[in-house]
């Protein structure tokens, strides 16, 4: 990092001071009167993944409480990250992956949970009730767990592509290869290839990282922001790197899809319910929240969007239900012991590093 | 010109508004991020305002330099195809019947209606290895019987490259180049193309002597509201481009997304917009000459 020469010939004026004032501005411009403030209205604003909530959860929800939940969706955690941090546009409920609610409690920009309104906690599995990214559970309860691997079809792939190199190195499936465009996630796999820590901090580890990717790059298709599922199920590609339970989801309609966690290791991730500052209507936040965690809700959930649900006694539930013992016993989603011994947690590293990750991911992008 | 002196209470009280809109909503958060440009990061959200040039000395770093020239590159490929094909449409659509020219123009913007979003979705579900295109393409191959000369059909990569990014981009904004080329068409002074007639010309001389000189203000018209918005395209390269697509709205997107470099984001914003600014110096020229080539004839 360069020493800083400039001189401040302004006092420091903070995004959020920047933003207020610009926020104070369409205040004012707001003509119509706020409603009473009293008792929250019925309405909630969940911002959520695509494909990532049950099918009837938000109506059972509505059923049971009489609040709307309108959803919207994000692609990736930096469009997230993005939305938010110039002030909370209205969303009450989110859901950030673990290393994006470190960075988010970091920047002050998640709301404590009252945990005494989410008495559903208590069914969690005893691992999720406390998390390094967030001491205590504070901020943050975790929604789905998983891992990034590989997706790929069977009939066009030589047995089983367990491993990055396919991905990385290897011209063996030229043209066929989509990978995910999250700077953070590609280039940490990368390091994990090379036999790094997918947390390496090291500047020449990374630009080796960056190297590998730009070489390979003849071989692979593109960088897929959040759909490579769907590259996968349209032919479009063989292999792809993705989140298990999207692959998840597609294999269940086609049987020529697997999933495979490379041998070299990947990373395991939560993605966790938050409220973040400036929420609308925190007490129905609270009630969803709780509700998202009841085992019975959990378990319908986790069962249709085929990600591991981190409430113990919802696997209960899910054993009695119609292919619950199928999901139970499955591989991608829960792997097994040996498998997990291999994951490896993402973590918030610093903004220096988030910057150095980003040149790097340009460089490739522009190579 | 002189209106506006003898009734100024008229005047402001219909311009108020707009200019009211303009400096709130247009000129005063652009304001900002231009302050924002001179601005460095402070930890994760907070932004100071230092007078700092480094994001500008930032962007002409190589790796910006080469994804801007390429972005022109595109840019001006995507120019030229949609004056070349959009051209002929406008003169079709300028000379044929008044019922006709207005379902035709109704055509033309049509596809206004559809948000550009599902358009290229759509181009995606057309151009992808089992898309509509190599469906079309295999059954020909299949009906005349070249597996057996050639082996089995091999789809053709059309997404996910440059070809796929640029068809985007001439889909997206060839209306932009017909109308105005159109409108200029259609003002056209129909007596002089008979006169050429009358005196032997042929219909090429005639096209390449008079109506193309005429209608180039036209056409000047249309490389601006083509070029420019193609400078600054970056949905279309991320959906339909492989992993070369980058253009420089991509990197600006994930300077505001992805990066969390508002700063760096905002300069490398205000250098397009001078480029853009640049550029649109350029057309009083252009607009001059066409205008000169009018009065000489």
């Amino acid at each position: 990092m360069r020493a800083r020469r400039s001189r401040p010939f302004h006092a420091a004026v903070s995004r959020r001071r920047f933003l207020a004032l610009t926020g104070g501005l369409a205040a004012a411009l707001r003509f119509l009167p706020q409603g009473a403030q009293a008792e929250e209205e019925k309405k909630l604003n969940f911002f959520n993944w695509d494909t990532y909530i049950g099918e009837t959860t938000l109506d059972d929800f509505r059923r049971k409480t009489g609040i709307v939940v309108k959803m919207d969706l994000f692609a990736d955690n930096d469009e997230l990250m993005a939305k938010l941090k110039g002030g909370n546009p209205g969303y009450d409920v989110i859901v950030p992956s673990n290393d994006y609610v470190e960075r988010m409690i970091k920047a002050g920009m998640l709301m404590p949970l009252d945990h005494g309104k989410i008495p559903n906690f208590r069914h969690f599995e005893e691992r999720f009730k406390d998390a390094a990214f967030d001491p205590g559970r504070k901020y943050s309860v975790t929604y789905m767990w998983g891992t990034v691997g590989i997706g790929y079809r069977k009939s066009k792939v030589k047995g089983v592509p367990d491993s990055w190199k396919y991905l990385y190195d290897s011209d063996t499936y030229a043209g066929r290869i989509a990978l995910l465009s999250e700077p953070g996630t590609v280039i940490g796999l990368a390091l994990k290839y090379l036999g790094y820590s997918f947390n390496d901090t090291d500047h020449a580890h990374i630009e080796e990282a960056a190297r590998l990717i730009i070489r390979n790059k003849k071989n692979i298709k593109t960088f897929a922001p959040d759909n490579g599922q769907d590259l996968l199920a349209s032919g479009e590609v063989d292999l792809v790197q993705e989140w298990n339970g999207d692959v998840l989801q597609v294999m269940e309609e086609d049987d020529d899809i697997a999933y495979v966690v490379p041998k070299e290791g990947a990373i395991i991730w939560q993605d966790c319910l938050c409220i973040p500052k400036g929420a609308p209507h925190p007490e129905n936040a609270h009630a969803f929240i709780n509700f998202l965690c009841d085992p019975k809700i959990a378990a319908q959930n986790a069962l249709f969007i085929q990600y591991a649900t981190p409430v113990a006694t919802a696997k209960e539930v899910i054993r009695t239900m119609e292919g619950g013992k199928d999901y139970l016993s499955n591989p991608a989603i829960f792997p097994p012991p040996e498998v997990m011994q291999r994951l490896e947690e993402s973590k918030y590293l610093g903004e220096e590093h988030a910057r150095r990750i980003q040149e790097a991911w340009t460089r490739i992008q522009a190579a | 010109m002189e209106s506006w002196r003898r009734h100024p209470l008229v005047f402001w009280a219909m311009g108020l508004p707009g200019i009211f809109w303009l400096i709130v909503f247009f000129l005063v958060p652009l304001g900002f991020v231009w302050l924002m440009s001179f601005g460095e990061k402070r930890g994760i959200v907070d932004i100071a305002i230092t007078g700092t040039l480094e994001n500008y000395l930032r962007a002409f770093d190589p790796v910006y330099l080469g994804i801007l020239f390429k972005t022109v590159r595109i840019s001006l490929i995507v120019t030229l195809l949609c004056i070349v094909i959009g051209y002929p449409v406008a003169y079709v659509i300028a000379f044929s019947p008044p019922k006709v020219r207005t379902w035709l123009l109704l055509a033309i913007m049509l596809p206004f209606w559809i948000n550009m979003l599902i358009r290229t979705y759509a181009l995606i579900a057309v151009f992808r290895t089992r898309g509509y295109v190599n469906f079309t393409l295999e059954w020909l191959y299949g009906l005349l019987r070249l597996d057996a000369l050639f082996g089995p059909f091999q789809p053709l990569p059309m997404l996910y490259n440059e070809f796929a990014v640029i068809f985007g981009i001439v889909y997206v904004f060839l209306p932009f180049a017909v109308l105005p080329m159109y409108a200029a068409i259609e003002r056209l002074d129909r007596s002089l193309l008979e006169a050429a007639a009358d005196l032997g010309a042929s219909r090429f001389h005639t096209f390449l002597t008079i109506t193309l000189p005429l209608t180039r203000s036209g056409i000047a018209s249309a490389v601006l509201l083509v070029f420019i918005p193609a400078l600054g395209s970056f949905l279309i390269p991320e959906l339909l481009g492989g992993p070369n697509a980058y253009m420089i709205g991509n990197v600006i997107a994930a300077q505001f997304k992805k990066a969390n470099d508002w700063p760096f984001g905002a300069a490398l914003s205000f250098l397009l917009m001078y480029a853009t600014f640049a550029i649109l110096a350029v057309r009083p020229l252009l607009v001059r000459r066409a205008a000169k080539g009018e009065g000489a004839r």
